[in-house]
């Protein structure tokens, strides 16, 4: 499979001040890539750059193997064949949808731009909508126009800036699984900005996980939350705790919650680690040794998320089935399952 | 608890509700008496005098009024849209200060830049003396245009209206978010491309409603074309009035330039409709495009020379000549005419803002269709030329005044003569139909930001209606009613065919001297009235101006 999108050693700066540095990934074809990171990590100005609407200082960015912006050249947005999909989604207000959704197509062939702004109109589901402007929209109509409008000049590379963060919450995660399956269903390759985790796991194949404008870890969703290589990456993404714990040559922490595999903790050294606990890890069981004091307790619907005290103070998170309904104050035996445990050396 | 609250202010209510109602309807009539009694006209038999004017000169109102409105309406689409363009859009030496600059021209009325432009283009004028004497040419040794002609009335009326298309547009400009104009650039539009399929539609309803604006006081205007012998149809209205005396005529040639402001106020309607649709809720205001190479100068120097041409020459030129005369025209007649115009603008200033107060609080309080129509059919005064707006006056106060006349004179033997006819009440009158909108206008959008939950709040906090009124009301719509009162006060002062007919005899403002001065040719006499004019004309444009400076500091 070749690469789609490559961005090699990517700097940006403003007035001289980096905003990112030293970026390099890959996006296969087919792909949708998302690049993940707090406000201010850097993430928009690169996928503004890979539009052309910044400049690069160092570095280079490629599109099918053809260079499109380097510090001595950048190609013009027009001439990029880049879809966007706008965090405002920047519809233009004095054109009707289907105006939208042909601004970008050549004027040629007026049948075939007819028919080509039917298909996407039935791609996105709003062949009704065709004549309305865009004030008349709702907010998920809007965007799915600015979809559409992207998509109808057959990019090489579709880009989303924050998509869904003008939409509310109920909608979100739905339309992201709705427009995966669409991206998919279309073969297109793309790239999406966003500081939700959620969004980012429901789009994603692979996550470019920025912080201060560096990349800290390049992985699918799952290797992110499974095996965060950096104290940012486990604390960004997923729930979960970092503990200090004691743990011996052996590999056996202490007050006996059990062993770590030499995969996890492959310096072998007695001491203090810290520990990376997931609410998952820590498992309610009748059976178990532990008891551990209740701090907190949130009612989730299917679950109640419980805080534990552990002796020495520090807290964990517990996920355990809602009927297991026990009062702050009280205690709740639970066990750890280690084998979903990651291990941060270095401990304080 | 709900109930006996109820209970308490209901009668009070039904017990105010008729009378407060009632006036402002009754007020609403009298301010749409003059332009029905003007449409009325067109009932009336068609006089002989008509067909006279029909078979000789009004083809030449038509073609001459037309002809004029789509010269000045190119003028200030050219002017007023590049300069918006420019200063909105792109960056190069001087945009700041052009921005606010290219307001200045508002405070020069179309009259007086004439009458400035005459004298320095003139036969006689430094001008064309130079060229004499630099090429050692007489007269009629060489083409020069003629600057009193419609072509010329083009370019002056287009000089001093533009900043209305100015200042819509580049509020449509500056506000059209960088993220549509990359949407249009990543879909492959060129940034040429890109201005002409979207920056120049997304803006165009702003730019109809400031052409409007600039057309409808291009149909206003009676001095320039007068002080130019172009005839049009406020021409032809004084001519029909005070050459051949016929009122009805003079009433009908106003109901017929009533179509084509009727023409206009639906442009205008339509266009500020659409204007809701044509702004992007996206945020972010756009990135200036930095011209580069000549352009950059070409803009400073292509913007600085309208700023020049439309206020800085004209003005020197008025400090020039009120300088040169300063000992002989500085004067007690000087002082006389300062006291009319002022007395009578804030007369007529203080009155508009009443009826505004009046219409605005009774729209507020009850908001039924009533009401609302009542501010409807009162803002439609501001585009209606000020001299249908006398002739519309003039025929029912005379009716009046010679029935009254005839009665006392029967009754008690004692002919009254012209009681409302040619006094001051009645040229106040006319201001308050002219100018209401100019109040209403300021007082409505200061009354808007007052949501009636604030009234409640304060009632339930213990305040009475009317310390409501003193104590949040007054001092939150104190910026309006003083904007209010200065922007009818100017436009009173810079007014001139209404008080023309209106007046009372033998009293002069500063405006009808000033026009009587430059119609005797004395130009330089004229200077000083003139002068003291466009002085006081630049206090609304530096409020403009300041407002727009506010505006521009937020985001960063």
């Amino acid at each position: 499979m070749d690469n789609q999108l490559t961005l090699d050693r990517v700097t940006i700066a403003y007035d001289g001040v980096s905003a990112v540095a030293d970026v390099s990934f890959a996006l296969p074809e087919g792909d949708i890539g998302c690049l993940l990171g707090p406000s201010g990590c850097g993430k928009t100005s690169l996928l503004r750059a890979i539009a052309g609407f910044e400049p690069v200082a160092a570095g280079a960015i490629s599109l099918r193997g053809q260079t499109i912006s380097t510090p001595q050249y950048a190609q013009a947005p027009e001439e990029r064949a880049v879809g966007m999909v706008f965090q405002d989604f920047a519809l233009f207000p004095h054109l009707s949808v289907s105006d939208n959704i042909g601004f970008g197509l050549a004027q040629g062939n007026a049948d075939e731009r007819r028919a080509r702004i039917a298909e996407m109109l039935d791609l996105v589901g709003l062949a009704n909508e065709i004549e309305r402007y865009p004030h008349e929209l709702s907010g998920g109509q809007q965007q799915r126009v600015a979809l559409a409008r992207a998509l109808a000049p057959n990019p090489k590379i579709l880009l989303l800036d924050e998509p869904f963060s003008n939409l509310d919450s109920v909608r979100r995660s739905q339309l992201a699984g709705e427009i995966r399956a669409l991206l998919k269903r279309s073969k297109v390759t793309a790239l999406l900005v966003t500081h939700d985790q959620d969004e980012a796991f429901a789009m994603a194949d692979q996550i470019v996980l920025l912080n201060h404008g560096r990349v800290d870890q390049i992985g699918t969703p799952r290797e992110l939350y499974q095996r965060p290589a950096t104290l940012f990456a486990a604390d960004f993404i997923g729930a979960g705790n970092l503990i200090d714990i004691d743990i011996d040559a052996a590999g056996n922490l202490d007050a006996g919650w059990g062993k770590l595999t030499s995969s996890q903790w492959p310096e072998q050294c007695a001491g203090r680690i810290k520990l990376l606990l997931r609410p998952d890890v820590v498992v309610f069981d009748d059976h178990a040794g532990h008891q551990l004091n209740i701090v907190e307790k949130i009612f989730q619907g299917a679950n109640h998320l419980y805080q534990l005290a552990l002796p020495d103070g520090q807290t964990v998170a517990c996920l355990a089935p809602s009927d297991i309904d026990q009062p702050i104050g009280d205690s709740l035996p639970v066990r750890f399952d280690l084998d979903q445990a990651v291990v941060f050396s270095g401990g304080a | 608890m709900e109930i006996t609250t109820h209970a308490a202010i209901a009668p009070r209510d039904s017990r105010q509700r008729p009378s407060w109602r009632n006036l402002a309807t009754l007020v609403t009539a009298l301010l749409a008496l003059p332009v029905l009694v003007i449409l009325s006209s067109l009932l009336q038999p068609f006089s002989a005098a008509w067909q006279h004017l029909y078979s000789t000169v009004l083809g030449d109102y038509v073609a001459n009024s037309l002809l004029l409105v789509a010269g000045v309406g190119v003028g200030t689409l050219l002017l007023g849209v590049s300069a918006a363009w420019l200063t909105a859009l792109c960056e190069f030496p001087g945009r700041k200060l052009l921005s606010w600059a290219l307001l200045l021209p508002m405070a020069m009325p179309a009259y007086i830049i004439a009458y400035t432009y005459t004298g320095l283009l003139d036969l006689t004028g430094p001008m064309q003396s130079g060229l004499r004497q630099v090429f050692g040419w007489s007269y009629g040794d060489y083409y020069f245009p003629e600057i009193r002609s419609l072509g010329g009335a083009i370019c002056m009326l287009s000089l001093v209206l533009y900043p209305y298309v100015y200042l819509l547009a580049r509020v449509a400009f500056a506000g059209q978010s960088e993220a549509i104009l990359e949407a249009s650039r990543n879909l492959g539009k060129g940034p040429w491309q890109s201005f002409f399929w979207v920056s120049l539609p997304m803006a165009r309803p702003a730019i109809a409603a400031g052409l409007s604006l600039a057309l409808m006081e291009t149909l206003a205007d009676y001095g320039t074309v007068a002080y130019f012998g172009v005839s049009t149809f406020t021409t032809g209205i004084f001519r029909t009035w005070y050459g051949l005396d016929e009122l009805t005529t003079a009433a009908q040639l106003c109901a017929l330039l009533l179509l084509f402001v009727f023409a206009l106020i639906l442009l205008e309607r339509e266009s500020r409709r659409r204007l809701r649709f044509h702004q992007s809720t996206v945020r972010g205001t756009p990135k200036l495009l930095v011209l580069r190479g000549w352009r950059a100068p070409l803009a400073s120097v292509f913007g600085t020379a309208i700023v020049v041409l439309g206020f800085v020459l004209p003005a020197l030129q008025l400090v020039y000549w009120a300088a040169s005369r300063w000992r002989y025209n500085f004067n007690r007649d000087f002082g006389e005419l300062l006291f009319n115009s002022f007395t009578l603008a804030t007369a007529a200033a203080i009155a508009c803002l009443l009826v505004a107060l009046l219409l605005a609080y009774t729209k507020r309080r009850f908001n039924a269709r009533r009401e609302r129509s009542q501010v409807e059919i009162a803002n439609l005064g501001y585009a209606v030329p000020g001299t249908v707006i006398a002739v519309g006056i003039m025929a029912p106060a005379g009716w009046l005044d010679q029935q009254i006349d005839t009665l006392s004179s029967a009754w008690f033997n004692y002919p009254t003569g012209l009681l409302l006819s040619g006094t001051v009440g009645i040229l106040l009158f006319a201001y308050v139909v002219r100018f209401l909108s100019v109040s209403l206008q300021s007082v409505e959008s200061g009354l808007t930001a007052i949501k009636p939950n604030i009234d409640e709040s304060a009632r339930s906090l213990g305040a009475s209606p009317l310390q409501v009124l003193g104590r949040i009301h007054l001092p939150l719509l104190r910026p309006s009613l003083l904007t209010a009162l200065l922007l009818v006060f100017v436009d009173v002062l810079k007014e001139l065919p209404t008080t023309l007919i209106l007046r009372p005899f033998n009293f002069n403002t500063l405006a009808v001297r000033t026009y009587e001065l430059a119609s005797d040719e004395r130009l330089v006499d004229a200077a000083l009235p003139a002068l003291a004019i466009v002085a006081t004309a630049l206090l609304p444009v530096l409020l403009i101006i300041r407002t727009m400076l506010h505006e521009r500091r937020p985001h960063g």
